[in-house]
């Protein structure tokens, strides 16, 4: 529980120093004045042409959504990874390791399979 | 050798700790903590400047030429005067710029890399924080840097920084997945995910560390832990989302002064986070390399923890700097199969063949 305390202290501390350095820059910093050129999107000295919020590649959505799986699925591995070594020189109490490696062998055979789906629809191709 | 303690009741033990521990025995835990974060914070500020110059440096040798060698003995002071260049440079915000986001995201990666430091054992009793969760930690705390970069891209308001973002993003987000699961592998073999427990379990001559201890795969799993977090990392050869010939300065396109420092500062520090993590899990952290002769081990373990700790952490950085000159730029679709088709059913294999060997015993 202590090291949870101090890690929040650290998230305030960290966020006071990076912040404050950003704010101390502001106040020191030299301003020149505004002009349109300044405040110009860069685009190789070109003026912009259309918005930047443009569309782009849906595969970005794809693979964000074959992430969301495979890191849950680490999450979820994690706590079966914790105790598979206790459960194998047995001071885990009463769990089999038979059934743990089932269980664990099924999980990870369905995300598996979930991966060799997605090969064979060929999301996992970037063109 | 006795075996280090497992469990103490404050992380901080040294003469400072003790005087706060005998003047303020009520609040000690909450000064020490403190102290410790403080102390942290300086070490924060202090590495990328140091290694901003030993990349350029590298980078300089290894093109036969000097680098800098004007400000300060061989340099040695040539990132501090960028930096403080840059702290006096206008912030620039485009227009159109969302400006609460652009200015939050900035201050994203470089809060999170700090974070991910606060675990990391730089000694036995050097370390701000020791969750028992710690591997957990890692891997959804380095997460918030691939928020900040698609915040800025998004906030930017220019087509090369949305552009870049979502490919540093598309790229981070798909090694992070290795990354979590070499780092299970280990949490499979030692049992614990607290990366001091993790040290403590690699105990003994340099054969105990994770690297040589697991036979055959702990070699693999170190291999893959560099690719991928060379990948996560964005660096070269994996530095699309950089791509200077393609899409100028990527995420951090429009970004100036302290704000481009900040994404700059965030990048260094995190090499230095996961060459730090990679010392943890695989190069035995802040144990002596002993070799099983008696005098010798004597001699190495009269050096601190903190020593071995930077000593291998910066041998890891200096691989890394060697691939950015070693191996040419890979492309995207490269990048995505690398990943999704060779890493990741490679890494469920090292995962399943790790519970193999662990249940018949060879691993102990």
């Amino acid at each position: 529980m202590e090291s949870y305390t101090m890690i929040g202290f650290s998230v305030f501390l960290g966020a006071i120093f990076v912040g404050g350095a950003i704010l101390i820059s502001k106040m020191l910093a030299f301003r020149s004045p505004a002009g349109q050129r300044k405040v110009q999107p860069y685009e190789c000295s070109e003026d912009p042409i259309g918005g930047a919020r443009i569309r782009f590649k849906v595969a970005f959505y794809i693979f964000a959504l074959l992430f969301l799986l495979f890191d849950i699925e680490s999450l979820f591995l994690f706590p079966c990874m914790k105790i598979f070594k206790a459960v194998v020189t047995q001071q885990a109490g009463n769990i089999s390791l038979s059934v743990l490696f089932t269980e664990l062998f099924v999980f990870v055979f369905i995300l598996f399979f979930g991966l060799v789906y997605a090969w064979r629809k060929g999301v996992l191709t970037w063109e | 050798m006795n075996p280090l303690q497992t469990n103490t009741l404050y992380p901080v033990q040294n003469s400072i700790g003790d005087m706060v521990r005998e003047i303020f025995p009520a609040s000690a835990v909450y000064i020490n903590g403190f102290i410790t974060i403080i102390s942290l914070l300086m070490l924060v500020s202090l590495l990328p400047v140091f290694l901003i110059w030993l990349e350029r440096k590298v980078a300089a040798h290894f093109q036969a030429r000097l680098g800098p060698m004007r400000v300060g003995y061989h340099g040695l002071l040539q990132s501090t005067a960028d930096g403080l260049k840059l702290i006096f440079k206008e912030i620039l915000k485009p227009e159109g710029a969302d400006t609460f986001v652009f200015f939050l995201a900035p201050i994203l990666p470089a809060t999170a890399t700090f974070l991910v430091m606060t675990i990391l054992p730089f000694d036995h009793h050097m370390q701000v924080a020791d969750p028992a969760g710690g591997v957990i930690y890692v891997i959804g705390i380095s997460g918030l840097s691939i928020l900040g970069i698609l915040l800025a891209g998004w906030a930017s308001n220019n087509k090369y920084s949305l552009l870049g973002a979502m490919r540093s993003g598309a790229q981070m987000i798909s090694f992070e997945i290795s990354l979590a699961l070499i780092m299970l592998l280990i949490v499979m073999v030692t049992g614990t995910a607290s990366l001091r427990e993790i040290v403590l379990s690699q105990q003994g001559t340099i054969l105990d560390w994770w690297i040589f201890k697991l036979p055959v795969l702990g070699s693999i799993a170190f291999i893959m832990y560099m690719i991928s977090s060379t990948a996560e990392l964005n660096r070269a050869p994996f530095d699309i989302s950089e791509a200077e010939s393609e899409l100028t300065g990527g995420f951090a396109t429009e970004y100036s002064g302290i704000s481009f420092a900040m994404f700059f500062f965030a990048e260094f520090v995190n090499m230095f986070v996961s060459a730090g993590i990679a010392t943890t899990l695989f190069f035995g952290g802040f144990l002596a390399p002993q070799i099983g002769i008696g005098f010798l081990d004597s001699v190495l373990d009269f050096l601190p923890g903190f020593f071995w700790f930077f000593l291998k952490t910066f041998l890891i950085i200096f691989l890394y700097m060697w691939f950015r000159w070693t191996f040419p730029r890979l492309r995207v679709d490269q990048l995505m199969y690398l990943e999704w088709k060779m890493l990741l059913p490679a890494n469920i294999l090292l995962l399943m063949v790790g519970g193999v060997f662990l249940a018949l015993g060879w691993i102990l």
